[in-house]
């Protein structure tokens, strides 16, 4: 994308003289900040500690399913455990990851704004990790408010921040997959809202909805559960499928095929999104017809998702292709994202749901998505704009390194689980019949090298802030506008607004560019 | 049970045709792989930095590929959906000649109960070849019944009713799993299902006491919870004749009509104000609290079983048969 600025000034191989990180400084100036690139790296930190948390957890689940009897932890602790994994990775790590740190930081400087629309919220501190129904949907609830403000701000911020000349047509994937994240935070996070708002209103006055005691319908609280829920996994996944589009057209040194498919296919997403919710409940006692009518939109909603992947591949072709690491992370995404929608379309078949239903085949599927595709684009972006965020690169070899193992180790993980799964292990089974023993243990070797996967980067990362080489604005040689600025960005992104007249991702396969690459 | 197994043992007729499916699912997972893997590894060798190969006239724009890619997966999407939508259709479906059997899920076991009356907990027998079909409540929890080698499951509801139904066909015996979140012991909610050879399950079934029928026992519980002392032909309450209603609509006070089945009788005696039978009044009390799951199963299967009945003709429930 050429611009009619210049490039703001950084001196090759120094760090800018003011920017962000040092414009302002003390707790305060951080805790009190309304730049959203400071939010983002708040929320980064504050989505890195629940990581961490919900992976000791999994990691004690696995270190319990190595044998078949429960001896490691009691059956009340393991049931604690998958709760407080469950509801840490899902609401504070995989929907804020990749919205919150990477939408935050390089939204505006994407679209050539100087900031986000609005300015006045902080990160959500939260209880967790209780098992009181009332408290954990506190903090879901907290949360929730906290996706829907997130949402109704990138809307706002895509409407109308964007630099003079940055028509819809000329948006990066990675902003028109935000768009539709933004469009499904607002709209269905409130259900999930009204939903927790109801159950403790039943529990504290004991007015019946859900409860069949109270004459409730619990297949009712499943209905509005999941009808928050699996929207919900799209929010996890579209804003990865957006970074991997920027990532894999970068690399490849070639726009990427279809951008207006790849776009739309988002949109589609977002809308089909919607109606599926009940192919969670095809054994729940719902109608068949109803289940027949969310199998076939299940399906239909895998279609966009497959265009996204032709599409990808599509790109190298003819590319000049850096194996860089967030090009690895990128290639690992859409390997482990094909073998997840795949497993995804076994479920939306009726009569195959009736088996592996609430089996390990539906913790393998989701695990594909959710790890193998978010936690893998998030790792990529994180890769990718880390220099943007820090001023800094980090080790590419130790980069390399760990995007291998990650990849390994995923696969080592989640493979036996479909394979578990359809031998007949239920989820969340403290104890197992001795036959599935093999499978397990293999899976718990498999996180044990993943862990490695994900420890690794959390090293050299914070190595890398202070001895990693100074990366200079554009390292990647990307046209995207937040390349445009020095790295890191002054507080204000760009000291003058750029003006763009051509469509995203003007890379020239032909031409082979120097990408500053430090192997240490 | 404990040999080295990629798939759960295939023990029912509809294991059989869900495993089919399965198969062709894994097969177009392969190929799809082996479409998206192989390009991908090829173009990441052949246009990798650096290398020599063409890159001239890059294309990144075709409707042609584009309506290819999306009507071609769309095509087999429909075709996958039908298939998944007819074996779907047949498991949810029981058919009429099934044994039943009873179930009752609570934190942390299942009951159970043959139609001939014999009870068992986290225990199923069964004969081979016939099917069985399972009528399940819940007592607290959403349950879930599920036995992988049937490719057998159900949600247990409580407040509701679900069925599930199989046709063994191998003897054996094969693990039953509660496979909802229950609860602390979700896990050691398991059990087993035996299948055994006719001869053997009527020898089976015939062991130990003689027992009262599930019909025989809601007779039986009709008279002693006071039901036949409104619904008779000689009580001094107005209340409907239940003899031959069964299966049949009735007209309620507010104009609709509504089929007698299962979900009717149960909110009848539990909800008894829920729904009034047209020309009648809200009379009856409620039994909740005071009938077990159990009880309330038995009570449906005996007014089934005076469903081909007329009240005129025989004596009220009431009278010995
Ligand atoms: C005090 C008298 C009384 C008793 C005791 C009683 N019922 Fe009823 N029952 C009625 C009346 C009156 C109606 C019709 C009004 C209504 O629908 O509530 C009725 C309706 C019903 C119906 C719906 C019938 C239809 O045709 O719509 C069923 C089924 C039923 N009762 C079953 C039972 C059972 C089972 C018991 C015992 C556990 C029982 N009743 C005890 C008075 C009684
Ligand atoms: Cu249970
Ligand atoms: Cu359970």
């Amino acid at each position: 994308m050429k611009t009619a600025t210049e490039i703001d000034i950084q001196t090759e191989g120094e760090m800018p003289r003011l920017h962000y990180l040092n414009v302002e400084i003390g707790v305060k100036s951080w805790l009190l900040t309304t730049d959203h690139k400071r939010i983002g790296i708040l929320y980064l930190w504050t989505i890195l500690v629940f990581f961490l948390i919900a992976s000791v957890a999994a990691a004690m689940m696995r270190i319990e399913l190595l044998t078949p009897q429960g001896d490691f932890v009691t059956n009340e602790t393991y049931n604690k455990l998958f709760t407080i994994h469950g509801v840490l990775m899902v609401w504070f790590f995989l929907i804020p990851s990749i919205p919150t740190v990477l939408g935050n930081f390089v939204i505006p400087p994407m679209i050539g704004g100087v900031d986000t629309g609005w300015t006045f919220y902080t990160p959500y501190s939260t209880t967790y990790a209780n098992s009181h129904v009332i408290t954990m949907a506190g903090g879901v609830f907290v949360a929730g408010f906290s996706s829907i403000i997130t949402g109704m701000n990138f809307m706002t911020t895509i409407h109308k921040m964007r630099a003079p000349g940055l028509t819809w047509f000329r948006l990066p994937l990675f902003i028109w997959s935000m768009y539709a994240t933004s469009v499904i935070l607002v709209l269905a996070t409130p259900v999930l809202a009204i939903t927790l708002a109801v159950m403790c209103v039943e529990r504290i006055w004991g007015v019946g909805v859900f409860d069949p005691k109270l004459g409730g319908d619990p297949i009712l609280f499943q209905h509005m559960f999941w009808f928050y829920s699996h929207p919900a996994v799209y929010i996890m996944i579209l804003p990865g499928m957006g970074v991997i589009s920027e990532l894999i057209t970068c690399f490849s040194r070639k726009r990427i095929f279809g951008y207006g498919f790849v776009a739309a296919a988002s949109m589609a997403i977002a809308v089909l999104g919607f109606l599926v919710w009940g192919h969670h409940m095809f054994v729940s006692g719902q109608s068949v017809y109803a289940g027949m009518v969310f199998s076939i939109l299940s399906f239909l909603v895998a279609i966009p998702s497959a265009i996204k992947v032709f599409n990808w591949t599509a790109t190298l072709h003819k590319g000049s292709i850096y194996f860089t690491t967030p090009m690895l992370y990128a290639l690992g995404f859409i390997g482990l994202f094909t073998i997840g929608g795949m497993t995804g379309l076994f479920l939306a078949t009726l009569a195959v749901d009736v088996h592996v239903h609430d089996s390990y085949f539906v913790i393998a599927h989701f695990h594909y998505i959710m790890v193998g595709g978010m936690v893998m684009a998030f790792m990529g972006g994180l890769h990718y704009w880390w220099p943007k965020i820090t001023g800094r690169l980090y080790p590419e070899f130790a980069g390399k390194l760990a995007a291998m193992i990650t990849f390994l180790g995923f696969n080592l993980t989640f493979f036996p689980q479909f394979i578990l799964g359809y031998l007949g292990m239920p989820r969340r089974y403290h104890a197992y019949p001795p036959e599935f023993q093999l499978f397990n243990v293999l899976s718990t070797a498999g996180a044990s090298i993943l862990g490695v996967g994900y420890l690794l980067p959390l090293i050299y990362f914070l190595w890398s802030l202070k001895f990693g080489r100074v990366a200079g604005p554009n390292p990647w040689r990307a046209t995207g506008l937040e390349w445009q600025t020095p790295s890191p960005p002054p507080k204000h992104n760009f000291e003058k607004t750029p003006t763009v007249t051509e469509r995203p991702y003007g890379y020239s396969p032909e031409e082979d560019v120097d990408l500053h690459l430090a192997s240490i | 049970m404990d040999k080295f197994r990629l798939f759960p043992p295939e023990a029912s007729t509809s294991a059989q045709q869900i495993d089919w499916i399965y198969f062709a699912l894994v097969a177009l997972t392969f190929l799809i792989c082996i479409i998206v893997f192989v390009p991908i590894i090829s173009f990441a060798i052949k246009y990798r930095r650096g290398s020599k190969a063409d890159r001239s006239n890059p294309r990144v724009e075709s409707v042609l590929i584009e309506s290819g890619w999306t009507i071609v997966p769309l095509l087999i999407f429909i075709g996958l959906f039908g298939w998944g939508a007819v074996v779907y259709f047949h498991v949810e479906n029981p058919p009429r000649d099934a044994l039943q059997v009873i179930v009752v899920g609570k934190q942390w076991m299942w009951r159970l109960q043959h139609a001939e009356g014999k009870q068992e907990i986290n225990e199923l027998h069964v004969p081979v070849a016939r099917a069985v079909e399972l009528t399940m409540t819940s007592q607290d929890v959403i349950h879930s019944f599920f036995v992988p080698a049937f490719r057998l499951h159900q949600d247990v509801v409580p407040g509701k009713y679900t069925r599930e139904w199989f046709r063994a066909t191998r003897t054996g015996e094969y693990h039953i799993f509660c496979s909802q979140y229950c609860g602390t012991q979700h896990s050691a909610m398991i059990g087993r299902v035996v299948v055994m050879e006719p001869v053997d399950y009527a020898r089976w079934l015939n062991t130990g006491q003689p027992m009262e029928s599930i019909a025989l026992a809601g007779e039986r519980l009709f008279r002693e919870r006071g039901c036949s002392g409104c619904h008779s032909v000689n009580s001094k309450f107005h209340a409907p004749l239940l003899e031959g209603t069964y299966r049949k609509p009735v007209p309620l006070e507010t104009g609709e009509m509504v089929t007698v089945d299962e979900r009717y009788v149960r909110d009848s005696i539990l909800l008894p104000g829920k729904e009034i039978a047209k020309g009648y009044q809200n009379i009856m009390p409620s039994f909740a609290g005071t009938l077990s799951e159990e009880e309330i199963m038995q009570l449906i299967a005996y007014i089934k079983s005076i469903g081909n009945q007329t009240p005129s003709n025989e004596s009220a429930p009431n009278e010995q048969r």
